[in-house]
């Protein structure tokens, strides 16, 4: 790749930063050239966000029906799945499972309440609300 | 004495790459990123299907976490001493002493936890590298290579992206010289490093490591379906794009970068022969980029979903590199 063909697209991924890319300059030599990005990258990137937000989307209108508890939204919205909660935790992926049902969940201990948060990342009284 | 005011900010393409060059450069040997990952043997390619992140394999366009701080120590007679931590307040006192006794430092942390890195990048990915090289107040001063200028992170996010936990969970992992870098016999060093990367290329004993691995994952891609579960299958190869990493190489996935270090062990070997292969190189990025192009534009429904034509893309760039591999195993001879 040349210098003068580094994709200078702007992509909103990248939040304004430019990323460095190795391409041969003028010069003849291959070098560091500042990117604002290649609409290619933004494209997956931004795919694998979405699915991310699909599934807490999904997990919302679930919770807000009763069907989930409102553990299975605040994880996706972590951007985790039930292997990474449960390696953060450090609690066997079938607790977690077991938790994701409203029923169990009313009645999770404060500790174990404490420990998800912890692990998500956001305050205990949280866990129980459902805002976007 | 190393304060805080002598360390230079250099941005970089890849975060270990950059950070490792940064520290031997501070500590009085001019290295480039590129020289830093030939020299490293840090190219490669794997796939390793029975690891999964977030549901999908495991594929990289490098060797795993770690192999530039471990592999530059023999090269450059640099014994580089890393320590983890069991808690998150050890973690932070030893960083803490590093630093006010002058030392720069590096981490590994996760991408997730750090509050300076654009929302849409921040995935639950472990294996971050950024430079430690001084305090203000409760700040830590960050060198992240991958950022056009130096950052800076509050200690309690610094802490929770330090001691993330989940698949290649950093531990608090930090790293510093011992003693200073000595230059190399450049004669040696190269052609030796070079050929580790031919090994594992061409003669790795998985086939799921180097060219057979890109074999491997053209299969893959090739039984993809198209029809109902198309949503899964475009999950797939989006996945094999970002693997070549957004901040970081550009699609190139690390050929671009390897191609400047192949240009410059022919200006210290005086081995135009390496010139001529770094070319052949840059070529070979330019594939990937047009991988992921047709990728992208089926992700985004511009062309229909059609995993056989993207396979052939794969199969095409598994045969260019084998060559490639090949030639440059000849030329270090």
């Amino acid at each position: 790749m040349k210098a003068e063909d580094v994709p200078q697209e702007g992509n909103t991924t990248l939040g304004g930063q430019r990323k460095a890319m190795y391409a041969r300059g003028a010069d003849g030599r291959i070098g560091i050239v500042a990117s604002q990005g290649w609409e290619a990258e933004e494209i997956v990137t931004r795919q694998a966000v979405e699915e991310l937000e699909r599934l807490a989307a999904d997990a919302r209108r679930r919770a807000l029906a009763g069907e989930t508890s409102p553990l299975e939204y605040h994880m996706y919205r972590a951007r985790m799945d039930i292997t990474l909660l449960s390696q953060v935790t450090g609690l066997w992926a079938w607790r977690v499972r077991r938790h994701l049902r409203p029923a169990v969940f009313a009645r999770l201990s404060p500790a174990l309440r404490a420990r998800y948060a912890a692990a998500l990342g956001i305050e205990t009284q949280r866990l129980d609300r459902l805002d976007p | 004495m190393n304060t805080p005011s002598d360390f230079r900010h250099q941005h970089a393409s890849h975060c270990e790459s950059g950070v490792m060059s940064a520290i031997v450069r501070h500590y009085g040997l001019p290295l480039s990123e590129p020289m830093a990952l030939g020299l490293a043997s840090a190219i490669s390619f794997a796939y390793l299907p029975f690891v999964k992140l977030g549901g999908l394999p495991l594929v990289a366009y490098r060797m795993p976490p770690r192999a530039i701080i471990r592999g530059l120590q023999k090269p450059l007679g640099l014994k580089m001493r890393t320590e983890t931590f069991r808690s998150a307040e050890k973690g932070r006192a030893r960083l803490d002493a590093l630093l006010d006794a002058g030392q720069v430092v590096g981490l590994q942390t996760s991408v997730f936890w750090l509050p300076y890195f654009p929302p849409d990048l921040r995935f639950h990915f472990n294996a971050h590298n950024v430079l430690a090289y001084g305090r203000d107040g409760d700040d830590y001063l960050l060198s992240d290579p991958v950022f056009e200028e130096p950052v800076r992170c509050a200690s309690a996010d610094l802490a929770r992206a330090r001691f993330a936990r989940g698949v290649l969970a950093p531990k608090g992992l930090l790293y510093y010289p011992e003693g200073r870098p000595v230059e190399p016999d450049w004669q040696q060093a190269i052609p030796a490093a070079i050929r580790k990367t031919v090994r594992i290329m061409l003669r790795a004993p998985l086939p799921l490591i180097g060219v057979r691995g890109v074999e491997r994952v053209a299969r893959a891609v090739e039984r993809l379906p198209a029809g109902e579960q198309v949503a899964q299958s475009k999950l797939f190869v989006g996945h094999l794009v970002r693997m070549q990493e957004e901040i970081g190489t550009g699609g190139g996935g690390f050929r671009y970068m390897y191609a400047s270090f192949l240009e410059e062990a022919a200006d210290r070997l005086a081995r135009p022969a390496f010139a001529d292969l770094a070319g052949e190189l840059v070529e070979i990025g330019d594939g990937w980029r047009e991988f992921a192009l047709a990728a992208a534009r089926m992700i985004r429904d511009r062309d229909p979903f059609d995993g056989p034509r993207l396979a052939a893309l794969l199969r095409h760039q598994g045969q260019r590199e084998r060559e490639l591999f090949t030639r440059l195993d000849h030329a270090t001879r």
